[in-house]
């Protein structure tokens, strides 16, 4: 297990290193964010703001428009819902080169409650024209993501966990924007995961093989651009789709991909993820668990489309 | 443009020594933005011809005496930032922009028009000249810190300077990026608020009282000015005071009249967000002429 905000704070401080037009804003939460490793190592190229998000969005974008890489960064509820319009019309509207980079993001935030537990921040970010929305599964990958989002230009919105998480990915795997990566190859059915999820899917395709089903897995990092060639690919050659997602499934992953093949290769589907209702306090697992987020829940939801695929065939 | 040569008279209020035919041409040079604030608005039959008149005297000295920008390479990077973050005022921004050459003039009739580069409220990359998007109220004056922030870091002499509408005074986000501002010292940056004393719904003291609105700004540890914004020798001196200012951002409280120019239009609610009729535009029209002919020199 381990913490994705570390390898957020190391990455930033390697990419200050090789980028010297990166900067980063922050809102009186840059010690748990780990941006203030950043602000230690070029404390001229980092601004505390206050608890100010807004108006940390808008001088970011000012930022960007004098040709900075601003890094956004705080949690993920004030860095999205709070700053939604500020967002849309100082940032994708004006198509500038701000990072929003965001953790504490889903119910694992745990005890803080519902205020701090956003499950509605992807829907509103991949709703906004001209946004790049990334969800690293792990910390490896969180790292890359700061990479990845420097190195194109456009306005990126980006969130991860407060909990720590198994490590699924390695150093060394490739990672691209827009690319979904396929963890486990399988013909009998495809779990699409984001986050923290993605080893809960890893999990559930055990336990399926258990039962003598091949699950593939694919690690959805990109929420949009949506890599539709691969989910395309993943209906047509397992016939089922379940999405899992620490988010609400009202606008999240689930829909963004039952969107995308119902226009080419419609195929039953389920949809693990928060069900139109918020949060509360409690420890992160016992969140997941009462929420219906566990490897459990999705090999039964894995089963019960295997259950109507065969009816209908 | 150099700044003006300016000097100060002891009473606290501003004067500076200009000439008189400069003075000439920038009040000509307003009152031919303000003939195309009241043609673009009425051509469209929509937009905020008031907001636009009442900061035109701003606009024209920043514009036509001021800032450094180069209307054939309208992203210079040496250039001044002009933000307007009061976006429903961009009839005088764009008329600024296309008498400055920044766009062929005829092209201001197609102001909110569809396939127009002149939308409704600014959009930064689609005008040529213009800085930032604005219409939501209250992101221009922490954009312009994001700039100023820049300018500070790579060491360039370029400024930034915004234009507040009193009407986004309302806004948190505002004071938010006066505390910011100030924070940081940021001495590159001029915010002028077009005190009009009226929003869309009615007057600013009865929508949401702003007095005393001087004080606000000084106790956000500002230097604050107030001038009268339809005089431009007090918007020079403010502009040169405000270059002068070490270690603090200045606000420039300029007492404003909404529709200024237009016997009609002036100090009237309805003209916030409300065009022109045929027949009001022929008399707006004949009266800022008049005005033009006896400017003199």
């Amino acid at each position: 297990m381990e913490s994705q905000r570390t390898y957020f704070g190391r990455a930033l401080v390697e990419l200050g290193r090789r980028n010297p037009s990166v900067v980063v804003v922050g809102a009186d939460t840059t010690e748990s964010l780990k941006s203030i490793e950043f602000g230690k190592a070029f404390p001229d190229r980092f601004f505390q703001l206050g608890i100010a998000e807004p108006n940390m969005i808008s001088v970011a974008a000012g930022l960007a428009a004098a040709g900075k890489i601003p890094f956004a960064t705080t949690y993920s509820v004030f860095g999205s819902a709070h700053t939604y319009n500020i967002i849309r019309q100082n940032v994708a509207y004006t198509n500038l080169n701000v990072k929003v980079f965001c953790s504490h993001a889903g119910l694992t935030v745990g005890p803080d409650g519902a205020t701090h537990q956003i499950n509605e921040d992807l829907g509103l970010m991949r709703g906004i024209p001209r946004m790049t929305v990334l969800v690293p599964a792990d910390g490896p990958e969180t790292g890359k993501c700061v990479a990845a989002a420097a190195a194109m230009k456009g306005p990126v919105y980006c969130r991860f966990s407060r909990t720590n998480v198994p490590t699924i990915t390695s150093m060394e795997d490739e990672f691209v924007i827009g690319k979904a990566r396929v963890l486990r190859d399988g013909s009998d059915i495809a779990l699409i995961g984001c986050g923290l999820m993605v080893a809960r899917c890893l999990e559930a395709a055990e336990a399926l093989k258990r039962a003598g089903i091949k699950a593939r897995v694919i690690n959805l990092s990109t929420v949009k651009p949506l890599d539709v060639a691969t989910i395309d690919r993943a209906a047509r050659e397992t016939g089922g789709i379940v999405t899992a997602e620490e988010h609400t499934v009202v606008h999240g992953i689930g829909g963004a991909i039952a969107t995308a093949i119902a226009a080419n290769h419609p195929v039953p589907m389920a949809y693990i993820g928060v069900q139109d209702v918020f949060g509360e306090s409690g420890e992160a697992d016992e969140l997941l668990h009462k929420y219906g987020l566990t490897t459990e829940n999705i090999v039964d939801a894995a089963h019960g489309v295997m259950k109507r695929r065969a009816r209908s065939e | 443009m150099s700044p003006p040569s300016q000097a100060r008279d002891g009473a606290g209020q501003a004067t500076v020594d200009v000439s008189e035919e400069l003075i000439a041409t920038l009040k000509k040079k307003a009152v031919t933005l303000r003939k195309h604030i009241i043609r673009m608005t009425h051509n469209a039959q929509s937009g905020h011809p008031g907001g636009s008149m009442s900061a035109a005297d701003i606009v024209t000295a920043l514009y036509f005496h001021v800032l450094r920008v180069d209307p054939k390479n309208p992203t210079w990077p040496d250039r001044d930032r002009f933000v307007l973050s009061k976006g429903h005022a961009c009839p005088v921004w764009y008329a600024a922009l296309a008498e400055r050459g920044f766009f062929p003039v005829d092209e201001l009739l197609t102001f909110r028009k569809l396939n127009s580069r002149l939308q409704g409220h600014p959009e930064l990359g689609t005008t040529p000249g213009v800085e930032n998007a604005a219409g939501a109220e209250g992101q221009g004056l922490s954009f312009s810190v994001g700039l100023a922030l820049a300018a500070r870091m790579d060491h360039k002499p370029w400024r930034v300077y915004c234009i507040l509408g009193d009407g986004e005074q309302d806004v948190g986000q505002t004071w938010e990026a006066a505390m910011a501002s100030s924070k940081y010292g940021l001495d590159n940056l001029t915010a002028f608020i077009d005190r009009n004393g009226i929003q869309q719904e009615g007057r600013t003291e009865d929508i949401m009282p702003l007095e005393p609105l001087a004080e606000k700004w000084e106790a956000f540890n500002w230097h604050v000015l107030t001038i009268d914004g339809h005089d431009f020798r007090q918007i020079l001196a403010a502009i040169e005071e405000a270059h002068r200012t070490r270690g603090r951002p200045t606000a420039v409280i300029s007492r404003t009249v909404k529709g200024k120019g237009v016997s009609f239009m002036e100090n009237k609610i309805k003209y916030h967000g409300a065009a022109t009729s045929d027949e009001e535009l022929k008399l707006a029209l004949a009266e800022l002429e008049a005005q033009e002919a006896s400017i003199w020199p």
